[in-house]
């Protein structure tokens, strides 16, 4: 069970990140979780949006470039050694984590990590495995 | 007192030069109608026989030649001289698919020394000076042929090249070199070098002979004053032998051109007709003495005026302005040529839209030049990693296709304006 999250390339330049969050709020697209990868001239910003299909044909449609890639969201434990224990399973399985990011507040004591990877099936399945759960896009309001 | 490399020569009276040229130039016609079956082509197509030139009032009859002639003939369909009498090859700024290489008969190299030898004498030097050239040897004219000048001047040379500025000043500093010789924009680099180090004191330099790039009255002021010398400016191309085609003498007002070797003329860039003395226009040269590489009415691009005003120095050689422009879309970074054309190669190869722009600019004395190049779906991704990767790919082909550093911006969709009719590619904001 993967979730859809769009990739935006971002100019460095003042307003442009305020662009897109306009865009979305006019629209009345949600986000669930948001993070920035920079340089000094230009950065990739990932959303994860309750309506990622009406999100991304909005912003392709104001002329932004985009992709759209599968991740997995991870339930971690709300305590300390949540993400280690994680990590931990990740690392000893030998997948390589390309990035990561956390998701908007919590529930019931759980929070949750998206991780890209190359193999979402794998990371699933190594998860069960493990006794970690994953989180579903509905769970994270996505329609 | 002013000195000379050769005397008669530089100081000769105008009848004199005339005469020079004219028989000179009746003589290259000849011997470039029998061996040069490409331009003896577009003398044909034109309609003219070498009997119709018989002096420089003539010269306007000849067809002109082009970069592009260059690079049609290119490598031999314009060589005069047989191989075996050839001894040396030049060329110009490595740039792939705009490469000119230009050939030199041990004659034509002595011809070419002694234009660099009269602009170093004209900057002073003698057999007593260190002259130090960091202009880039190999391929590049500016160090052989400064370097070439240098010897027959009697300086101790310095055979430098360009690059390693601790060795430079070391080098300068030991050897206490008296004549400096590289692009201006290296010179100022050199001179705040020397400046922040406070090494004022210990250097020697006397005189600057700067060239292979534009550079503006302030920057020389500002060289001269960090320095303590004398900065002058030389103007040549690879076409026509290499620098010291023309030289500027103390009186920095223009540089005179070397008339025993080159005919110059003015035209319209637009209409190919001869201008008027002391119009602004693109400047035309013919070389009379050359025998390997020998080109008649090749057109430099250079945007100037000529002036025949008497000059303090002595010298009855006509002047030349500072080229204050170009008739073609050339740009000239840190001394090395660079087309638009090149860089929108590389684009559409590395799969960027040919939707770019060129912005070059003049920081701390040093020319950069940056392409904005709009971010495409197929190349984004939104892996950050592999979008640096493919911008450094994408820097080293430029490198590879212009031969020197351009810095790459990838910018939004659609944000490089599209101009109604022609595209504004190039955004130059040195100020020259």
């Amino acid at each position: 069970m993967t979730i859809p999250q769009i990739s935006v390339f971002l100019e460095n330049k003042a307003g442009q990140l305020a662009d897109i969050t306009n865009i979305l709020s006019e629209n009345q697209v949600n986000m669930r979780a948001i993070s920035i990868a920079e340089t000094a001239d230009y950065g990739v910003v990932r959303l994860i949006v309750d309506d990622a299909a009406r999100a991304s044909s909005i912003l392709l449609e104001k002329g932004f470039i985009l992709t759209m890639t599968p991740v997995v969201g991870v339930a971690v434990s709300d305590t300390p050694g949540g993400l280690s224990k994680v990590l931990g399973v990740i690392s000893s399985a030998g997948i390589d984590v390309e990035y990561m990011y956390s998701v908007f507040g919590q529930q019931e004591g759980q929070a949750c990590m998206i991780f890209r990877v190359a193999d979402t099936e794998g990371l699933t399945a190594l998860l069960e495995e493990n006794g970690i759960g994953t989180v579903t896009g509905e769970s994270l309001g996505l329609h | 007192m002013e000195r000379y490399y050769q005397k008669e020569i530089e100081t000769a009276d105008r009848e004199q030069i005339l005469a020079w040229q004219n028989e000179r130039l009746v003589k290259q016609v000849r011997h470039v109608w029998d061996n040069v079956p490409y331009y003896r082509a577009k003398m044909e197509e034109k309609g003219v026989a070498p009997e119709d030139i018989q002096s420089v009032e003539d010269l306007h009859k000849l067809p002109f030649l082009t970069k592009d002639d260059l690079r049609e003939a290119y490598p031999y369909g314009l060589l005069a001289k047989p191989l075996k009498d050839c001894v040396r090859i030049q060329s110009t700024s490595g740039t792939t698919g705009r490469r000119v290489v230009a050939f030199y008969t041990q004659n034509d190299i002595d011809l070419w020394e002694d234009c660099c030898a009269r602009a170093i004498v004209a900057a002073g030097g003698t057999s007593g000076d260190v002259c130090h050239v960091c202009y880039g040897y190999g391929l590049f004219t500016g160090g052989p042929g400064l370097n070439g000048g240098s010897h027959k001047v009697g300086c101790l040379t310095l055979p430098m090249s360009s690059g390693n500025t601790d060795r430079q000043l070391q080098f300068m500093i030991d050897l206490e070199s008296t004549i400096l010789c590289c692009t201006p924009s290296y010179a100022a680099f050199l001179a705040e070098s020397i400046h922040e180090r406070g090494l004022r004191d210990k250097i020697k330099l006397k005189a600057g002979i700067f060239g292979a790039e534009a550079w503006s009255e302030e920057m020389r002021q500002d060289i001269q004053n960090k320095l303590g010398i004398k900065a002058y400016d030389i103007y040549g191309l690879t076409e026509t032998s290499g620098p010291g085609v023309s030289f500027e003498c103390s009186e920095q007002t223009g540089m005179h051109i070397n008339e025993d070797h080159f005919i110059a003329e003015i035209i319209d860039p637009d209409t190919g007709e001869v201008l008027p003395e002391g119009s602004k226009g693109e400047l035309v040269f013919t070389s009379i003495t050359k025998e390997a590489f020998p080109l008649l009415r090749y057109r430099t691009r250079d945007i100037c005026v000529l002036s025949r005003k008497k000059c303090s120095c002595g010298r009855t050689h006509v002047k030349m302005s500072k080229p204050m422009g170009r008739s073609d879309d050339m740009l000239i970074v840190k001394g090395v040529n660079v087309f638009p054309s090149q860089i929108e190669t590389v684009l559409l190869e590395q799969g960027y839209p040919a939707n770019y722009q060129i912005i070059v600019d003049r920081i701390n004395n040093s020319d950069t030049i940056e392409v904005m190049v709009e971010m495409t779906p197929e190349t984004f991704s939104d892996n950050l990693g592999k979008i640096t990767e493919m911008e450094k790919k994408l820097v080293s082909a430029l490198k590879a296709m212009l031969g020197i550093y351009a810095k790459v911006r990838l910018v939004a969709p659609k944000s490089i304006t599209r101009s109604e009719g022609k595209a504004v590619r190039v955004i130059d904001k040195r100020k020259i």
